[in-house]
């Protein structure tokens, strides 16, 4: 076996998969899935509100301020925000353990694991996305930093249904709650996984946007065309300039 | 051999390249095939989701919906049972509960002349029970946290008799294996419907102090249900009425839309 593989250069001008189908499929069914949690967690989370970023007196923000429940029509359907909640959090957990399944079994999670460089070299990716450094460190279909990510909120979903669970069921799995702090440490863990999912998905987006059509159409449809190899002559594209007639 | 910056860098390289290609017109194709079954997929959520706020309804609640609060009640109903104890805790972290609701209680209350009637299934009195009858059966006490159907919770520190020890005294005198249990406030306002694994629970009391003191006006006087297996709607206030049922029984926030079973 050689000790260091072969360059690999893509097929010119074929496009390569970058997302299998099923990968495909269980990202865009967990977006309005998870869409529907947050806002029947809302309806619920609602009826007793107490969480804010503060010390003492001093409140630097409540989750919530009124005119968010009002705007958004979040008040008093407790009942519904439950059914809902209890409804679609088992086609949360099934979509979700498929997903583990399936990138386990195929060998997606090769892409998708951070190795050990993968959380020095995300802030790296994070510095160059703001414009801080130049390069972007070595990466492979996903730089380190969606390694990082993409792996971490998939320890959130986890986190979210244990969580979950623990308020839901805390007589019959005591135990969980108790491993969880209590009932409200469990619920207080499940409200912060849902303000983590909220900046993940704007980050998400904003770097989707970042990062082009071509690359968000490639999680619709699969592929990604190869960029263009830069040409070694960059003039090589220019017409040519027209040859001036000898001045006479 | 470990592996150098330049080798981890090319494998990674590799690795990303190392998928299935396709040609540029079987991208166009699959483009749009992609963009059609993107198209119908939505258009099938939309519809599912405009079947569930549209479609059949019941008390506010998609109906699909609270057919699945029946589906999650099979599921975890069987692991209730006289094992599996909600957790208890030392009776210093005990306060007293908030108080969160007054229906049933709004008539004046004479705590002498109370007395709660047993029905049968067929709505047969088997018994008028006084606070003195209740207090005739072992005393128990434990320190439990209630929780809200909101979401807030409460340590508190109560006192009463098992269910399970009174409805032994009526064991020959009704059918065995009845399933449910159905509670009602003297005025008919609140009712609770309860499974009766849950009402057999061993920490499932009828309970008459609170915080070591007899149960106030406004928290139940002078009898309440206190059970950590269920939310505290359940806790009915002021028991008027308690019945062995065949049937399930109505339930003051089932009706509203809430799951009837609603266990822990």
């Amino acid at each position: 076996m050689p000790e260091t593989p072969p360059p690999v250069v893509p097929a010119a001008g074929r496009a390569v998969q970058k997302h299998p189908r099923a990968v495909r499929w269980m990202h865009w069914i967990n977006f309005p899935l998870l869409a529907i949690m947050i806002w029947s967690g809302l309806l619920i989370y609602w009826a007793y509100d107490p969480y804010r970023i503060g010390w003492g007196e001093t409140t630097l923000f409540e989750f919530f301020p009124g005119w968010f429940y009002e705007a958004l029509g979040l008040t008093r359907q407790l009942a519904k925000g439950m059914a809902y909640h209890f409804f679609f959090a088992w086609l949360f957990l099934i979509n979700g353990v498929l997903y583990v399944l399936y990138t386990a079994v195929s060998g997606e999670w090769r892409h998708l694991v951070p190795d050990r460089h993968a959380l020095a070299e995300s802030v790296q990716v994070a510095l160059h996305d703001v414009g801080v450094r130049k390069e972007l460190p070595p990466q492979g279909r996903y730089n380190a930093a969606q390694r990082v990510s993409y792996s971490a909120v998939i320890l959130m979903g986890a986190g979210s249904i244990l969580t979950g669970l623990a308020i839901w069921k805390p007589t019959t799995l005591a135990w969980l709650t108790a491993l969880l702090g209590g009932y409200q440490s469990a619920r207080t863990i499940h409200f912060i996984l849902t303000v983590l999912y909220v900046l993940f998905f704007v980050v998400h987006v904003a770097q989707v946007v970042r990062a082009g059509l071509p690359n968000f159409w490639s999680m619709v449809m699969g592929y990604e065309r190869p960029e263009p190899a830069p040409t070694a002559d960059p003039f090589a594209d220019a017409p040519a300039a027209p040859v001036s007639p000898d001045p006479s | 051999m470990s592996e150098t910056p330049d080798e981890r860098a090319d494998r990674l390289r590799a690795e990303a390249l190392d998928a299935p290609t396709i040609s540029e017109p079987e991208f166009r194709t699959r483009s749009r095939r992609a963009f059609l079954v993107t198209g119908a997929a939505a258009i099938a959520g939309v519809a599912g989701w405009q079947y569930l706020k549209l479609g059949p309804q019941d008390a506010g609640i998609p109906r699909l919906l609270r057919n699945s609060h029946e589906f999650n009640e099979a599921m975890w109903e069987p692991l209730i049972s006289p094992d599996r104890l909600a957790p208890t805790f030392p009776r210093s972290a005990a306060t007293m509960v908030r108080l969160n609701g007054m229906i049933g209680l709004r008539s004046p209350l004479d705590p002498a002349t109370w007395q709660m009637r047993v029905l049968g299934p067929d709505s047969t009195l088997l018994d008028v029970m006084d606070l003195d009858d209740v207090k005739r059966l072992p005393k128990v006490e434990m320190t439990t946290e209630l929780k809200c159907i909101e979401g807030w919770s409460t340590i508190t520190h109560w006192a009463g008799a098992r269910f399970s020890d009174f409805a032994a005294l009526f064991a020959t005198r009704v059918p065995q294996n009845l399933p449910y249990v159905g509670l009602a406030t003297p005025d008919g306002a609140y009712t609770v419907g309860m499974d009766m694994a849950s009402m057999m629970h061993p920490q499932t009391l009828l309970a008459y102090e609170m915080m070591g003191a007899p149960l106030t006006g406004p928290h139940g006087a002078p009898l309440r249900l206190v059970t950590p297996v269920k939310y505290g709607v359940k806790h009915l206030k002021r028991i008027g009425t308690v019945r062995f049922m065949a049937q399930r029984p109505q339930d003051f926030w089932a009706d509203r839309g809430y799951d009837w079973y609603i266990g822990h």
